[in-house]
């Protein structure tokens, strides 16, 4: 340990390359070895966890988006709520939700621990998928298709808001999900 | 020949007569255009700030619609870019030139780029005020402002670009005439820091915004991903901008107000290197939940290489209070483990203002920071009020705040005034520090129910489907609302009395110091010792710092316990995969 002491504002001169006292020396392991705990808990949850954000993640043109997503509706429409198409598709499905400035289309019924693949994307900007009130927060990007293996693990009404400005009409942009039993 | 020179250079020249060193006169020029702009930038994030506040209560809501997107694209330009960005380049020129006794080399690409960074600043603030430019800080394509408004950007950028490379070259001129002896001072070190990330930084800027520029004209497409990957690259390594300007200050205000030590600088510069080497990575905390990149990638980039970025902040967040604990021991407060902290300067606002930001940065700020930072538990705060939850406490009440506490230092330091309504001026941090900790607990919470920050109106009047949320959010809705109210009337606070200080202010001299005169800080009526040798040296060592240890701990378990908590919350959520 040196024999001087200085403020940071003032040039050391001399070797000051050399050994930190033990208090100190002890905070960075115990640092470093904290920080590997935070490293190995991401790829752990990975291999041993329920929520990961992988998903199934390609290019797509929005025209073919588009044309894909209504083509889903058509096959398992059951109604319409509000001038939005209500579908219900069978478990395991593929299932499509359009992003659009400013709407969720379409609405879906879905059963309880069942799993789907949910694709994602947007016709124009940038839009959020926020799936209310659990708090499940996804990037919806124009030309790409996210696809995440969903299941929903409870029955109830959900929201889906958009969480990513998207112009003037963002705050209206509110989709629905239903999951039952 | 060589006497004209040194007489030319001579006249350049003032010396200090509080801490001995020679100023350049166009450095401290530069200082003083640039923390004066980066205020009024302020003042204009300030009152923008109220009206969002007064928006997203929405017992208020006193915007509208328009004009509440236009105020939010002002308030982040003006804080997180221009403010922040002025103010850091006064930083440059005084942790260059005036901290090594150095001239400035070129002053006049100086002065350029500051017209270049103003004409920037204008043209962007004048874009987003009559409603070209309503696309928020990010300016996600497809979103699309005028033409002139990323020309501004671009502007702005390319002149901050050249005060950091006047930096380098003052570095370079102050070692080759022998200005100083030794290496460099820590406090440079980080500005140096914070330089080099700043051009890392500034890159990004170009590589992204000139394309934006390009496509707002129609000549080239811009991919909406590949937008958001590089800007991210500007956006958020420059808030590691913030942090090593931000911890430099640190460093310097605990050495000015109580005579704190650098505890080890190999440790202390080796963090600094750290956050140089990890900072491009940074880029990948926005894209967690982004459909263009795969979960190695996301992991790898999202933990810097391993959190090694975080451990540079997790060191400085022991040596920077070890350091003012060690100092005020030297200086005789060695009662058991906290005198140093009970009998430490509190009244005067540098020495507040720095220890507040350490601690909302480090408890508030890094904790959360990290956590809704990683890959899964990203799913559950993306884009919802956690993150500016998170970033108030980070870039506001860390480098914001200590860039408060510094100014009263510069003050009589640099503008050579006496700081007005000092009795006011000791609060201030306070006010402000509480204000912003109030407010961002409120965002962070209502995050957590799932809340979406950049919104105007929650309750999705004119929806096609009703959104109502739990009852709490209104409780959090009026906590965060008087707590940002709280920390506007502390923004504005250090507007008065830095704008009264430097255009209506006492004149500063010598005989302030004789005479004490009010309106001075403690650090500068007598300024505490720099460095030490013999007998305080070797006591110091023997007693080590036992409060910081403690303090340190009860921090640890914070961060392990919220960390891990998340963890827990994110296993109720459905299946993701």
């Amino acid at each position: 340990m040196s024999s001087e002491m200085h403020s940071g504002i003032v040039s050391p001169e001399g070797n000051w390359w050399v050994p930190a006292g033990p208090q100190e020396r002890r905070w960075v392991k115990l640092s470093f070895a904290w920080c590997m705990v935070l490293f190995a808990m991401m790829p752990l949850w990975h291999l041993k966890g329920g929520q990961n954000p992988s998903g199934i993640r390609a290019r797509v043109n929005p025209a073919d988006f588009q044309a894909r997503a209504e083509r889903f509706i058509e096959e398992y429409k059951v109604s319409d709520e509000k001038g939005f198409p209500v579908v219900k598709p069978p478990p395991g499905a593929d299932l499509y939700l359009i992003a659009r400035m400013w709407q969720w289309t379409p609405v879906m019924i879905l059963k309880k621990d069942v799993e789907y693949t949910l694709h994602l994307s947007s016709l124009d900007v940038n839009h959020g998928f926020s799936l209310f009130p659990i708090n499940v927060n996804i990037q919806v990007i124009p030309g790409y298709d996210y696809a995440l293996k969903v299941t929903p693990n409870k029955v109830g009404e959900f929201r889906v808001i958009c969480n990513e400005f998207c112009g003037i009409g963002h705050h209206i942009m509110i989709g629905k999900v239903v999951v039952e039993e | 020949m060589t006497s004209t020179v040194i007489t030319s250079m001579a006249q350049r020249m003032r010396s200090c007569p509080i801490t001995g060193l020679k100023v350049d006169i166009n450095a401290e020029r530069l200082i003083k255009v640039n923390a004066v702009v980066a205020v009024v930038c302020f003042l204009l994030g300030a009152v923008a700030a109220l009206g969002l506040v007064l928006t997203r209560w929405q017992a208020v809501h006193y915007l509208s619609v328009q004009m509440y997107y236009r105020f939010l694209t002002l308030h982040g330009l003006n804080m997180l870019i221009f403010f922040i960005i002025f103010f850091e380049m006064a930083v440059l020129y005084f942790a260059g030139p005036v901290l090594l006794n150095a001239r400035l080399p070129a002053p006049k690409w100086g002065w350029f780029a500051f017209l270049l960074m103003v004409v920037g600043a204008v043209l962007v603030n004048v874009m987003v005020f009559s409603g070209q430019a309503d696309v928020l800080f990010t300016s996600y394509p497809p979103l699309r402002a005028a033409s002139w408004y990323y020309l501004g950007i671009i502007l702005f950028a390319v002149g901050a670009l050249i005060v950091t490379f006047l930096f380098l070259a003052a570095l370079h001129y102050a070692k080759k005439e022998g200005t100083y002896k030794g290496s460099i001072p820590l406090v440079t070190f980080g500005a140096l820091t914070a330089n080099i990330i700043a051009i890392i930084t500034l890159v990004h800027g170009a590589l992204i915004y000139i394309p934006a520029y390009l496509w707002s004209l129609d000549l080239i497409s811009l991919d909406p991903q590949v937008y958001r990957l590089i800007f991210w690259g500007l956006g958020h390594s420059s808030q590691q901008i913030n942090v090593a300007a931000m911890v430099s200050i640190w460093y310097l205000l605990a050495g000015m107000t109580v005579g704190g030590v650098v505890l080890n600088e190999k440790i202390s510069r080796t963090a600094f290197v750290l956050y140089i080497l990890f900072i491009s990575m940074a880029s990948a905390h926005h894209l967690l939940v982004d459909p263009g990149m795969g979960p190695a990638w996301k992991v790898w980039n999202t933990s810097y290489a391993m959190y090694l970025a975080v451990l540079a902040s997790l060191i400085h967040g022991f040596t920077v209070p070890a350091g003012i604990e060690m100092g005020q021991r030297i200086r005789g407060f060695t009662q058991g483990k906290f005198e140093w902290l009970r009998k430490a300067p509190w009244s005067d606002p540098g020495f507040s203002g720095m220890i507040i930001s350490i601690i909302i940065f480090g408890f508030m700020g890094g904790i959360t920071g990290v956590t809704i930072g990683t890959e899964q538990i990203n799913i559950m705060a993306h884009n919802t009020l956690r993150i500016p939850g998170h970033f108030h406490v980070t870039v506001v009440g860390g480098t914001a705040l200590a860039f408060m506490a510094v100014t009263y230092y510069l003050i009589p330091l640099i503008f050579k005034k006496r700081v007005a309504f000092w009795g006011m001026a000791r609060w201030q941090p306070w006010v402000f520090g509480v204000g912003i900790s109030i407010m961002a607990i409120g965002m962070s919470f209502m995050g957590g129910f799932g809340v979406p920050r950049r919104h105007w109106d929650i309750t999705a009047t004119g929806a096609p489907f009703p959104l109502e949320f739990h009852p709490a959010v209104d409780l959090l809705q009026a906590v965060f609302g008087l707590g940002g109210i709280i920390a506007v009337a502390g923004a504005l606070m250090f507007i008065v009395i830095a704008v009264v200080s430097v255009f209506f202010g006492k004149p500063f001299s010598e005989e302030s110091v004789t005479t004490k005169a009010s309106g001075v800080p403690q650090g500068i009526l007598a300024l505490p010792a720099q460095a030490h040798s013999g007998g305080a040296v070797t006591r110091a060592h023997r007693d080590g710092t036992p409060g910081t240890v403690i303090l340190t701990f009860i921090f640890f378990v914070c961060f392990v316990v919220y960390y891990f908590i998340n963890w827990k919350l994110l296993t109720f959520l459905w299946r993701i995969g």
